[in-house]
């Protein structure tokens, strides 16, 4: 009689010491295809959490948050990792997220950073990427994009369905505010086309149909580091680049908000932020003790960094595609 | 299916928070994406009767092989096709280059023209295939009867291919304007800019840029209701074949000889390769480089992406098949009835479809473990439309013609569809299987909702290597793709067509 019983009782008490606690972590597609930083903070968490770390993609950092509002408080994420500041305010406001509640440590960002719910991992610039073999002199700033021959065409994306094409009309506005509407349309006969999404206008690009096209200044590190290629550079804009700051922040449902903060301060510390140069292709929110990666040298440096604040970003947001949507439809 | 594409969007806007309001963009985008969907679908079917009428009457080398490189277009993920085709109408294309060569500058295609050249593209070869069974289904005993009575090449027109071709054209040309209407990253990409936006572009913004549930599903509903209207008028307009039944016999036509009909066949098969098979030549071209180092993970997903196809075409021809016989036999309005709902799935927005399946799943059962069935189950879905447009006349064809003889035999069930169904459903049936097997193949689809980093298909795959900077092992799976895509339809096909001379 007594066997089966231990039988029963090992059966029923081994998954429960065998299986540690899980922490499911929304994020990009990207950041955890076997390209992305996703393989590697996994094993480094894990390493030291005690815990499986469970990584859930949703398309891109818009399509994050609209999954995580149709999940609401059923949702099973812990934490919700890579929306950015166009975002936040929509986040915050639909009270889903609590307070991160860890001490910061210094933080290498060209702004300051003070917001009580998301904390930030990467960053990067916005900028025109083109091919010095193919466009020796590229312009420096809008007025002289525009002022450009019209056959200087550059692609870009769709603010209505992708993160970069939304972050070039914050730039612009940022940059001119009333004058925006002028500037679309001057640019207008430059715009080849508008992609859905960043990597079809980084295909188009690399394919020779646009001599310029809407990416990160950390991108011609890629084709440097991973290719060997130094024929990509980025276009120094005279009145400064947008930015985007990509960040985390803890989900109020969660049932293991221990570990989402521990997941949180370990996010900020150098086995996180060490891998996202080469990964991510953004600079880490700290710049790790080993500092950047050899090739990150090279890229450009904006005089001026430019951002709207996640409440203005809001608020800004709908007049700014309309003047977009307007002025591109002539 | 209905419950797929109407239940889905009632989810959708279950979940909505008041009422949505349509403001003049969104009818801007209405009136872009009908006028685009009608010109690619009167050109795709304008350009495929001269073409399906070459490949009808002539015999040459190749000619199989040109048929099955005829589904390719179609069966391409979005982003393939548009990058082979702008590597030949692009700035940088052939044609430009050629051009720049006489000293002129580069093509601009960006554009409504761009738009519908790329729709014609993926739609032409579709076209042709649904026309050229319509001209095959003319049973030989008709152009026998049509020589031995002296028929000159403008009497086999009026009394044999224009009857046919009012039966066929409405059919074709409305599945092509359903596809057109719900294409979003094509019309945006060729499309230069804003001005091209569409609904489905439309209800993508409302959805996920601003959390807009109700005025998605109201788009989504207006989209509905406009291939709904369609639906209905290209039924109306259609009527039901009178060639009557034949004994299966090898054609011959004794009326296109001479050079003249010889050349001008010659011309338009010709001139319809060249424009299908450039573009692919060149996405199989830039390939090759990436294919020697594919990482692992990428003949993984093509693995799924296969279980996924093979699935999802049983699936389709499962539902596809009942649905054809109910049509046939009911017969009428009913039937229309039967066939305009099976074809309104492709109306459904994905996006809708795949929103509302999560709404409806995720109370029950974790989403992310069923990703691959649930992209198996919307891909037949989407593949529905085409698999009756291609079976229900061939059903209808066999039941006039041998239905009554069957009756009489007495024969019902299993062995009628064996006896009397079977032998004239192959074909088709063949043709269902590759293209649905296909279409999923490249289908980035729901997926795309759902995965988890396990469980990524082929067209994810490369999707997340373009978005990693790596577009040359990016065009390596695209050409992986292809391959595997063509193959599986290749198969299909040819197993319908094993003892047929088409």
């Amino acid at each position: 009689m007594r066997t089966p019983f231990l039988a029963a009782g090992i059966l029923c008490a081994t998954p429960a010491l065998a299986e540690p606690p899980v922490l499911t972590v929304y994020t990009y597609d990207s950041f955890l295809s076997e390209w992305g930083p996703g393989p590697q903070v996994e094993a480094a968490f894990e390493a030291v959490c005690g815990c499986d770390l469970r990584f859930v993609a949703a398309g891109d950092g818009a399509s994050l948050l609209a999954r995580l509002r149709l999940e609401g408080t059923r949702t099973e994420a812990d934490v919700v990792l890579g929306l950015d500041t166009n975002l936040t305010a929509a986040a915050a406001q639909t009270g889903l997220f609590a307070p991160h509640g860890i001490a910061v440590p210094a933080l290498d960002l060209p702004v300051a950073w003070e917001d009580e719910i998301f904390l930030p991992y990467d960053w990067g610039y916005f900028t025109f990427v083109y091919d010095k073999t193919r466009l020796p002199e590229p312009p420096g700033s809008f007025e002289a994009l525009i002022a450009a021959p019209d056959d200087l065409k550059i692609v870009i994306q769709d603010p209505r369905s992708s993160t970069p094409g939304l972050g070039l009309v914050m730039w612009v506005k940022a940059a001119y505010g009333a004058r925006a509407p002028a500037i679309w349309e001057g640019l207008a006969p430059h715009v080849l086309t508008v992609t859905k999404g960043w990597s079809e206008a980084y295909g188009l690009f690399m394919d020779g149909e646009a001599d310029m096209v809407l990416s990160y200044t950390t991108s011609p590190a890629y084709h440097l580091i991973a290719e060997d290629d130094d024929t990509k550079a980025a276009a120094a804009f005279a009145e400064g680049h947008y930015l985007q700051v990509e960040v985390a922040g803890r989900v109020a449902s969660s049932d293991q908000p221990e570990l989402a903060a521990q997941f949180l301060a370990f996010m900020l510390t150098d086995p996180f932020q060490s891998v996202i140069p080469t990964t991510n292709w953004m600079y880490p929110a700290v710049t790790p003790e080993a500092g950047l990666p050899d090739g990150f040298q090279t890229l450009i440096r904006p005089a001026a960094a430019l951002l709207l604040s996640a409440e203005e970003a809001a608020s800004l947001r709908d007049p700014a595609l309309a003047e977009w949507r307007d002025a591109l439809s002539r | 299916m209905l419950a797929l594409s109407l239940g889905t969007l009632a989810a959708v806007a279950g979940r909505a928070e008041g009422v949505a309001v349509l403001g003049p963009a969104d009818w801007a985008a209405v009136r872009f994406t009908l006028m685009q969907a009608l010109l690619s679908a009167g050109l795709s079917v304008a350009l495929a009767i001269p073409v399906a009428r070459a490949l009808a009457r002539r015999r040459f080398p190749g000619r199989g092989l040109l048929i099955t490189l005829l589904g390719a277009p179609f069966i391409l993920p979005v982003i393939v096709a548009v990058i082979g085709l702008l590597a030949v109408f692009g700035r940088g294309g052939l044609v430009s280059q050629a051009l720049a060569s006489l000293g002129l500058g580069p093509i601009d295609i960006y554009g409504l023209e761009g738009v519908v050249l790329a729709h014609v593209f993926f739609n032409l070869p579709l076209a042709t295939r649904l026309i050229l069974q319509g001209w095959l289904a003319i049973p030989s005993e008709r152009f026998r009867l049509a020589a031995s009575l002296g028929f000159t090449p403008g009497d086999v027109t009026r009394h044999l291919e224009r009857p046919m071709l009012r039966t066929v054209l409405p059919g074709a040309f409305l599945v092509i304007f359903l596809i057109c209407m719900t294409s979003f990253a094509v019309a945006l990409t060729l499309g230069g800019g804003p001005r091209a936006t569409t609904v489905e572009l439309a209800i993508y913004q409302a959805f996920r840029f601003e959390f807009d549930l109700g005025r998605a599903a109201l788009l989504s509903l207006i989209q509905f209701a406009l291939c709904a209207g369609a639906a209905v008028l290209a039924f109306g307009v259609t009527v039901s074949g009178a060639m009557g039944a034949g004994l299966d016999r090898p054609l011959a036509r004794w009326d296109a000889g001479g050079y003249g009909p010889r050349l001008l066949d010659a011309a338009w098969v010709g001139l319809a390769a060249l424009f299908l098979v450039l573009p692919l030549a060149m996405i199989v071209g830039r390939g090759l480089a990436g294919l020697a180092d594919l990482p692992l993970s990428v003949w993984q997903a093509a693995g799924r992406s296969l279980a996924v196809a093979l699935g999802s075409a049983a699936l389709t021809l499962a539902l596809a098949l009942p649905l054809a016989l109910a049509a046939v036999r009911l017969g009428g309005a009913r039937g229309a009835a039967v066939q305009a709902a099976g074809t309104l799935s492709i109306a459904a927005s994905p996006l809708v479809m795949g929103t509302g399946l999560f709404i409806l799943l995720f109370p029950l059962a974790d989403p992310v473990a069923l990703a691959l069935p649930v992209t198996a189950l919307v891909n037949a879905a989407m593949s529905l439309p085409f698999a009756l447009r291609a079976l229900t006349p061939a059903v209808a064809e066999a039941e006039t013609g041998f239905g009554r003889l069957a009756d009489s035999l007495g024969m019902t069930g299993a062995a009628r569809l064996r006896l009397v169904l079977w032998p004239r459903l192959r074909r088709p049936v063949g043709f269902t299987l590759g293209l649905s097997a296909a279409l999923s193949m490249g289908d980035l689809g729901v997926i795309a909702l759902f995965a988890d980093p396990g469980q990524a298909t082929l067209p994810l795959q490369l999707y997340r290597l373009m978005a990693a900077y790596r577009m040359e092992a990016a065009a390596g799976a695209a050409l992986v793709l292809l391959a595997l895509s063509l193959g599986l339809f290749w198969i299909f096909d040819r197993g319908g067509r094993t003892d047929a001379e088409a």
